[in-house]
């Protein structure tokens, strides 16, 4: 039974790599939590802190004296992540009907161009960006610079990504259902609307879910259009506990707890969606 | 079936109004370019919405709009930037360097006029007379303030009134009003009636202002009116300039051609640090896809496994990094690393007494982003990798045994021949999204440690991105035009990586129907 010993082996190693493997990996979160505990902004310690102290949540939670924005900025990153998160659905969603269901002329160039535009990062372009918002904002102060309205306007650059995801969903849908109800006289905007989109909402849910993560974490373009403290995302405010001149590890380790846990539960509830919808952007079928 | 046809005309007649009189005030306000601009987006949705021919195009002017004005507009306008001297040095128009010129004025020192300064209603405030000869007869008068607050900062204009006789009360002496001369150097008193005006001469008299250059039409030229100092426009450089070729006043933007492109390869200086942080770019991309790929289809393939007991747990806890927002992450690890305040140097101190310089080594600067960024990646891969694994039907295996194959090599010969074509698009986009990723760079070192002996701040870890970025909005360089200019390469780099993924993406799809 040499076999059967190797296989043992192998599995108890396999555990056992495993085991190590996760412990890594949770290495920073337990950390995270630790410091959050710990006295003051700079103390090293053990894993427990010793004594604990609840300084740190206090201020996150706005308990102390010193103003703390950390609610507050919470508050503008789920504001800003899902009313664009919307409009992105809005705008994809009917964007991808066109691309996968309408006949027009130079459609798989346009689908081609769109893409390949949307790998250049936003950020490279940021000064091109801050000029149309300081043009917006001489004519229409609450959609210009250092608004949120502003920020998600911004935010519905990224639209091709989506448009190509749903489109990919959609060409798995087969269009012999809307061409006998439009037979039996439906219009193509209500086979739209009551067929094509009552059967895509799973593909609609990861575009949604997808886009609010990415705008929860969004940093460069927040930080340059947001300029006050207290119309901050998480993503800036987060950061600016780690400037050099004004280190503040224990309330970042406070708020990144804080914000962190719900972020992660939506994700881990909705992962078996998203991983076929990571899978089906490249790999379809 | 019937139904009410006027009431979606209206409504949409009613919008296309409302839509063309903002673009009306727009063009008043003294923006016509960008009035006509609008106005073609407006027609253009007019067209799209009232003609059947055009259905399809309902449907995408939204998002098009969207991505055009956030997406195109600018690309195109950093691709025209990329082509001045855009920066903190060249930042107003032609036109508003000459208005600068045109506002600036100078202490006339040939008629000066008597100052007095008398106490105001409350302690910080005074009140100025300045005696003036004025009208025909050349009769004296005397032009009273308002009540001047002190301190006073910034320059400010304060309004005069003409009135026969002076102020009621005992002036101050010269030594009082030396002691409110910064705030006295900011005013300029504006003469009701001429609406010219007068400034601080020395302490006891005002002088009226006059324009320090006079313009000529013919060549835009300035001549100072005090010493006959002319200044030409140069419009290779973007400043007025001298007869000794000194720049003198604000400079403006100016095209200059391929003049940051040449830059980057020419100049020693610029040339260095550009190809460092190029070359690094590309390992930084490379070895991210490839670190990331090996572990995640290692921890694939051992979780494919079905010896091992509880597969699902093991898969949530290995994909948690996953799970939590990156710039969370990114900052936690920028804390941890931290060598004076951080926990893993901490940890690595009690272990085996070493105090790794994770921030100001070079290498090992680069080495802490690889690992942070193998951290942060290597879930998406293994999701990626289990994904495929799934579909490979597992009786090859089986007959590999019987051939006498080892694991080993079933997953070397087998396993990855099988996943690698349909990853390859993957791939390809893990390599330009790690190319571009700014968020990690950014928020975990800016790119530190710096380069010495750079002409401009860059970092050893900087990435394109960040490079650019920086050039642009940090380190006080506001340096538009060539980081523009980066950011023009940049984009021709992606478009083709992507261009060549979208091809290999198709070329995959065509093969997986076939």
């Amino acid at each position: 039974m040499i076999k059967g010993k190797f296989h043992t082996l192998g599995l108890t190693l396999t555990y056992l790599f495993l085991a190590a493997f996760v412990a890594l990996t949770m290495f920073p979160f337990l950390m995270i939590i630790s410091i959050s505990f710990r006295q003051g902004n700079m103390s090293l310690g053990s894993l427990i802190p010793d004594p604990v102290s609840l300084e740190h949540w206090k201020y996150v939670l706005g308990l102390t004296a010193d103003k703390s924005y950390v609610l507050q900025w919470f508050g503008n990153s789920m504001l800003v992540a899902s009313v664009s998160s919307v409009m992105i659905l809005l705008l994809s969603g009917t964007g991808a009907y066109a691309f996968a269901r309408l006949r027009f002329k130079g459609r798989g160039r346009l689908l081609t161009g769109l893409m390949i535009l949307q790998m250049f990062p936003q950020v490279l372009s940021l000064v091109a960006i801050y000029a149309i918002l300081n043009v917006i904002s001489k004519y229409v102060p609450a959609l210009g610079l250092n608004t949120h309205p502003g920020l998600m306007l911004v935010y519905l650059g990224g639209v091709a990504i989506y448009i190509w995801m749903i489109k990919g969903y959609f060409d798995t849908i087969p269009a012999s259902i809307e061409e006998s109800a439009m037979i039996d006289g439906a219009t193509t905007f209500q086979t739209f609307l009551g067929i094509l989109l009552p059967m895509s909402l799973p593909i609609f849910a990861v575009v949604f879910i997808l886009s609010f993560i990415s705008y929860m974490g969004e940093y460069p373009v927040a930080s340059v259009v947001l300029t006050q403290t207290g119309s901050w995302t998480l993503a800036v405010g987060a950061n600016s506990f780690l400037y050099d001149q004004n280190y503040q590890w224990g309330r970042f380790a406070a708020t990144a707890v804080l914000s962190g846990i719900p972020i992660s539960m939506m994700f881990l509830v909705c992962q078996k969606f998203l991983v076929s919808g990571l899978t089906s952007g490249g790999v379809k079928e | 079936m019937i139904r009410n046809s006027y009431i979606p005309k209206v409504l949409y007649a009613a919008i296309m109004l409302v839509f063309l009189y903002l673009d009306y005030l727009i063009y008043r306000s003294g923006h016509p370019v960008l009035g006509v601009l609008i106005l073609a987006v407006i027609g253009l949705a007019a067209f799209v919405y009232a003609n059947g021919k055009t259905y399809a195009w309902r449907y995408l002017f939204p998002s098009l709009l969207g991505f055009g004005m956030f997406v195109i507009i600018p690309l195109i306008y950093t691709i025209y930037v990329a082509f001045t001297n855009y920066s903190g040095n060249n930042l107003l128009t032609f036109e508003e360097t000459k208005a600068y010129f045109q506002r600036e004025k100078t202490v006339d020192a040939n008629k000066s006029y008597p100052l007095k300064v008398y106490a105001g209603n409350s302690a910080d405030e005074y009140i100025l007379s300045v005696e003036i000869a004025a009208g025909q007869s050349q009769e004296t008068v005397y032009l009273i303030s308002d009540p001047l607050r002190v301190p006073q900062d910034n320059p400010v204009e304060l309004s005069v009134v003409q009135e026969k006789s002076p102020p009621s009360g005992t002036p101050l002496l010269v030594p009082q009003v030396i002691k409110i001369r910064t705030s006295l150097k900011n005013i300029t008193l504006i003469d009701p009636v001429t609406s010219s005006g007068l400034r601080m001469n020395s302490f006891t008299t005002f002088a009226p202002t006059l324009n320090t250059w006079s313009y000529d039409p013919k060549d835009e030229s300035f001549k100072n009116v005090e010493n006959g100092q002319i200044v030409r426009p140069d419009f290779a450089t973007g400043f007025y300039m001298d007869d000794q070729k000194q720049p003198i006043g604000p400079g403006f933007r100016v095209q200059i051609g391929w003049g940051n492109f040449t830059q980057i390869f020419t100049n020693e200086s610029v040339r260095g640090p550009f190809i460092t942080v190029f070359i690094w770019t590309i390992l930084f991309a490379l070895f991210s896809v490839l670190l990331t790929f090996i572990l995640g289809f290692l921890l694939a393939v051992l979780l494919e496994w079905e010896a091992i007991r509880g597969q699902k747990i093991w898969r949530s806890l290995i994909i948690l990094p996953y799970a939590v927002p990156a710039f969370i992450s990114i900052l936690i690890f920028r804390g941890l690393f931290n060598p004076q305040f951080g926990d893993i140097n901490a940890f690595l101190n009690m272990l085996f007494g070493i105090r790794p310089d994770w921030t100001t080594d070079p290498l090992l600067a680069r080495v802490m982003v690889l690992l942070v960024n193998l951290w942060l990646g290597y879930p998406y891969m293994m999701i990626l990798c289990t994904g495929i694994l799934q579909s490979v039907p597992k009786d090859i295996y089986e007959a590999s045994a019987i051939d006498g194959g080892t694991p080993l090599s079933d997953v070397y010969r087998m396993t990855l021949p099988l996943i690698l074509p349909p990853l390859k698009p993957l791939l390809i986009a893990s390599f330009a999204f790690n190319f571009n990723n700014f968020l990690l760079i950014q928020l975990l070192t800016g790119g530190a440690p710096q380069m010495v002996g750079a002409s401009t701040s860059v970092g050893y870890t900087d990435i394109l991105v960040t490079y650019t970025f920086n050039l642009a909005f940090r380190n006080a360089g506001a340096n538009y035009g060539f980081a523009s200019a980066i950011a023009t390469i940049i984009f021709v780099i992606v478009s083709i990586l992507s261009y060549v993924n979208l091809k290999a993406a198709t070329r995959n799809d065509a093969k997986n129907k076939r």
